[in-house]
């Protein structure tokens, strides 16, 4: 087991504490709400009651008369300016504020302006809308049955279908199943649930009436892509916008992206001529913004008698909302599921993704999402256990059978991804060792003639991150690249401007490191500069794993640049070849005469004097780059999940969670543990206490933390990790990203651990005591609809 | 409402609705903004101050509730010798991410080292328990925790308790 407390300084990778700890420690972040602009103004959203109904009026007069109100905005107001429906990330429209129908509950219908925030909830109130309900789609199952009622009229459609998508061979994966001596199958449902950051979203918008400039602070992981779609939202010219993204309360996809609060404040304050800010409460973010998951998957898996697996064979029903908000590369409806033949070597398989409209809130990929590789892998591991129960068989055995051969990468899998690098097996012994798996075994059997109930559980990752190669992704229409600038100042310290932004993953200290890496200086001489579209150079953000194998791999390039831009100078200095020059900690020596050298900060000051420069040398050392992947990057991992199961009520304890980690090179060790620690959380709340469901009508189940369950200090156990390290070959520093491997891995290993404990063929998530003890009974919920 | 609320260690005296909550007092009147609001229902904790030296989640607490008292907040953490010994250990055992909750995580822990200056991992956690943090997954916090009381014990201190 592995444990990292922060060190003294490295000049480059190693654990080391983090820099933006300082003003976090002492309260002196700056998040959205911390900010006051003159004469600002506060603002808060009506919203629906119903899941489906038709607007037959709204009545803003008595809002409108109320002394602290500046403006009430409606669905009729943003019609007039061509603003009440935006583009979502997937080519499909959402309303901004509904003008002919509600489509979720939640859902906006007007916008108040006022003096200031207790003003704007008191004028909701008084507000008179009126509805004509309708029946809801809540069971996504039932979203294409002839009668069902039609959310998408404004579309003129006449059926909740949205997409058919498929990946991989159907012929090839029929013929291996047919061949096949076992074939497991299952239905599976990855519940919908909700990032929930412990902020809010939110947005002050500022348009500066006499330059026409509009600046936006809000609570964005990627803010040149919220710049760019206001742009083409708004007509506002693309130059006069300027995104700002402050310190960020946790982001984990919930703040990809744009909400119709945004768009809203901004035309609030084009409408009054002062900044408005808009705050949602804890009820509207798990009402209205994105959500994750929602996949209703039937999986079947084929193997040869002795175990061998030869391939697999899913459809899923894609519940997503009301409004196709997905974030996804145009090419992939579903994102990167079609990776769900995981970490095995097979011969075939074969997906059909379909998508429907329900009247639920729209998004869908949130939540350290990894555009789907959450569904995918828990599809694979649920698969493998169910296979390895029917049969009798060891699963950590069957998994270790059948993992990708180290000798095999890269290794192009049955559905065309072409895997960098790993060592599965390694990984899985090592997660295996570390638990002492044959002894919880023996433990196991030993309490299993008590009557006492533990389940073990494990499961093998291979994650997809780094989105992504150009060719086959973007966002929009925008390819997957982001930028890094480097400025060098003549005392050798040196400022580092990104286009991703940190929602806490300590991109401040993580980025100085690999520029510190890179030109031997130290990480406290580097400045992080992230946010700020108008200081920042272009890119995509923030979000699937993707800062450090697209953005950090942006300023390992860039920092060589400027390492390059110095031999030329230090050779000018040294006065000799740039070729025989070695660059050495730091500083570029004379090969074989060492005492002869020019330290970077000594090349920093001579690039900006007088210095005679070889002839096209322009000086300075400041440098730009654009990253645009060539592949993605396949972080991977082994989980082995230790449980205790209460027969009376079916209270589950996670006893023991082993974590073993491949995420190629690590930069900062210490935060590489923690993201993997807050990403294993996320694995107990969503394996054991998070779903949100919807009752008949539509109405939402989980709308607050009294209903939408969190995991707490007492859930979690005391996590043991560990680590193998296999570099990406194809990234500068080897890195592979780690955001959210754990989220992805581990809650397979806990839904393994609690069905092996039970003796339970498969129940949905969450196995909160309720659903355990109702599978213990044989009678399993659905746990995406309401217990009656 | 006039009410005169002393906040680390400074009295206030002010003019409030009676409905004013005091996470908005603190914030917005005061511009004291390192106590956060996150849900509401007094489930997160990322609100909490201590309120007469005990932890109280201040989004359910209005402030005319707070006339008269002592309310410490995380800008009141620090003493002029610099970090609370708890701060110290949050950035040496990276026991905080986004920093959302860490004001909240870092005054309950300060008032359960006051009270039990050798909690175990068990206590540290009954005592977050209160609160959420998404990034972090606990351990570090709980790791943090008990390294602040370990070096309050090899520097004889009382808990690491500031003595300013």
């Amino acid at each position: 087991m592995t444990t990292h407390a922060a060190a003294s300084t490295p000049l480059g990778f190693g654990s080391m504490r983090r820099k933006e700890d300082a003003r976090f420690l002492r309260g002196a972040g700056r998040y959205l709400d911390d900010i006051v602009l003159p004469g600002m103004l506060h603002a808060a959203i009506l919203r629906s009651p119903y899941a489906h109904a038709r607007i037959v009026s709204v009545d803003t007069s008595a809002a409108e008369a109320h002394p602290k109100v500046e403006a009430v905005i409606t669905g009729e107001t943003l019609a007039g300016l061509g603003l009440a429906w935006m583009p979502t990330l997937s080519h499909d429209v959402q309303a901004v504020l509904a003008t002919d129908k509600v489509r979720f509950q939640g859902q906006e219908v007007a916008f108040v302006v006022a003096e200031d925030r207790y003003a704007a909830r008191d004028a909701l109130g008084l507000i008179e809308v009126e509805y004509e309900p309708l029946p809801a789609v809540v069971d996504a199952t039932h979203a294409l049955d002839p009668d069902a009622p039609v959310i998408r009229d404004d579309l003129h459609r006449t059926d909740n279908h949205i997409f058919d998508w498929e990946a991989g061979d159907a012929a090839a994966t029929d013929e291996v199943f047919s061949r096949a001596d076992v074939v497991a199958e299952c239905d599976l449902l990855y519940p919908r649930s909700h990032p929930a950051p412990m902020e809010t979203c939110g947005s002050i918008a500022s348009m500066d009436p006499v330059s026409g400039k509009l600046t936006v602070h809000t609570t964005t992981q990627a803010p040149h892509a919220h710049r760019t779609v206001y742009a083409l939202v708004a007509g506002i010219p693309e130059h006069k916008i300027q995104v700002i993204a402050p310190d960020i309360g946790g982001g984990f996809g919930n703040k990809v992206g744009i909400y119709p609060g945004y768009v809203c404040a901004v035309v609030g304050s084009i409408v009054t001529g002062r900044p408005v800010k808009w705050v949602e409460d804890r009820s509207e973010n798990l009402m209205s913004t994105s959500f994750a998951r929602d996949y209703h998957m039937h999986g079947e898996i084929a193997a040869t008698k002795d175990g061998t697996l030869l391939g697999v064979r899913v459809k899923v029903l894609a519940d997503h909302g009301a409004f196709n908000g997905t974030a996804q590369p145009s090419k992939l409806p579903a994102g990167l599921f079609h990776v769900f033949s995981g970490s095995y070597d097979l011969r075939a398989a074969h997906c059909s993704v379909t998508g429907v409209y329900t009247n639920k809130c729209p998004g869908g990929v949130a939540y350290a999402c990894s555009f789907r590789i959450t569904e995918a892998v828990y599809l694979i591991e649920r698969l493998v256990d169910v296979l390895a129960r029917d049969q009798g068989w060891d699963p950590a055995e069957l998994r270790m059978k059948n993992l990708i051969r180290p000798e095999q990468f890269p290794y192009r899998t049955a559905l065309g991804w072409e895997y960098d690098s790993g060592n599965y097996p390694k990984t899985l012994r090592t997660a295996l060792d570390l638990a002492g798996y044959a002894e919880l075994r023996r433990e196991q059997a030993e309490k299993r003639a008590r009557g006492e109930l533990m389940g073990i559980g494990v499961s093998f990752f291979t994650e997809a991150v780094g989105a992504g190669p150009r060719k086959h992704m973007d966002i929009l229409g925008l390819g997957m690249a982001d930028g890094a600038e480097l400025r060098v100042h003549p005392t050798g310290k040196a400022v580092l401007r990104l286009s991703c932004m940190t929602q806490g993953q300590g991109h401040q200290t993580t980025f100085a490191q690999i520029v510190a890496e890179e030109l031997g200086i130290s990480p406290d001489d580097v400045e992080v500069v992230q946010g700020d579209t108008d200081q920042t150079p272009f890119g995509l953000g923030t979000y699937g794993s993707r800062s450090t194998p697209v953005s950090g791999a942006a300023t390992a390039l860039v920092a060589r640049k400027v390492r390059e831009r110095a031999r030329i100078v230090a050779s000018a200095m040294l006065e000799v070849a740039p070729s025989d020059l070695e660059f050495v900690k730091g500083r570029f020596e004379v090969r074989g005469d060492p005492a002869a050298s020019a330290s970077m900060a000594e090349i920093a000051m001579a690039a900006h004097s007088a210095l005679e420069l070889p002839e096209g040398v322009e000086g300075h050392l400041d440098a730009t780059c654009v990253y645009n992947p060539p592949n993605l990057t396949y972080p991977c991992g082994a989980y082995v999940c230790v449980v205790d199961v209460d027969p009376g009520t079916g209270q589950v304890t996670v006893r023991r969670f082993v974590a073993v980690d491949d995420c190629g090179v690590r930069i900062n060790p210490m935060v590489v543990e923690g993201q993997i620690h807050g990403g294993l959380a996320d694995g107990i709340g969503m394996a054991l206490m998070e779903a949100l469901a919807f009752d008949p009508d539509g109405n939402h189940l989980g709308a607050s933390f009294m209903d939408y369950l969190l995991p707490t200090a007492l859930e979690c156990p005391s996590w043991e990790l560990g680590e193998t390290v296999t570099p990406s070959p194809h990234h500068p520093i080897g890195a592979k990203g780690v955001g959210e491997s754990a989220t992805v891995g581990s809650p397979p290993a806990v839904v393994n651990a609690v069905l092996d404990a039970i003796g339970v063929r498969h129940a949905d998530m969450p196995l909160t005591p309720a659903q355990v003890w109702r599978a213990m009974q044989g009678r399993p919920l659905r746990t995406d609809l309401s217990v009656t | 409402m006039q009410i005169t609320v002393t906040v680390n260690g400074v009295e206030y005296t002010r003019d409030v609705e009676p409905r004013l909550l005091l996470v908005h007092f603190l914030r917005d009147e005061l511009g004291l903004t390192g106590t956060h609001w996150g849900c509401d229902t007094s489930n997160c904790g990322v609100c909490v101050v201590l309120l007469d030296g005990l932890p109280a989640k201040s989004c359910t607490v209005l402030a005319v509730m707070a006339d008269g008292h002592e309310v410490r907040t995380v800008e009141g953490l620090a003493g002029a010798d610099g970090l609370d010994p708890v701060q110290q250990a949050f950035s040496d055992m990276h026991g905080l991410q986004c920093g959302f909750c860490t004001p909240g995580m870092l005054l309950t822990s300060r008032a359960l080292l006051d009270r039990n200056p050798d909690p175990s991992p068990a206590e540290i956690r009954e005592a977050i328990s209160g609160q959420v943090c998404r990034c972090t997954g606990y351990e570090n916090i709980v790791r943090a925790v008990r390294a602040a009381a370990d070096r309050a014990a090899e520097a004889g201190t009382a808990a690491g308790t500031v003595t300013s």
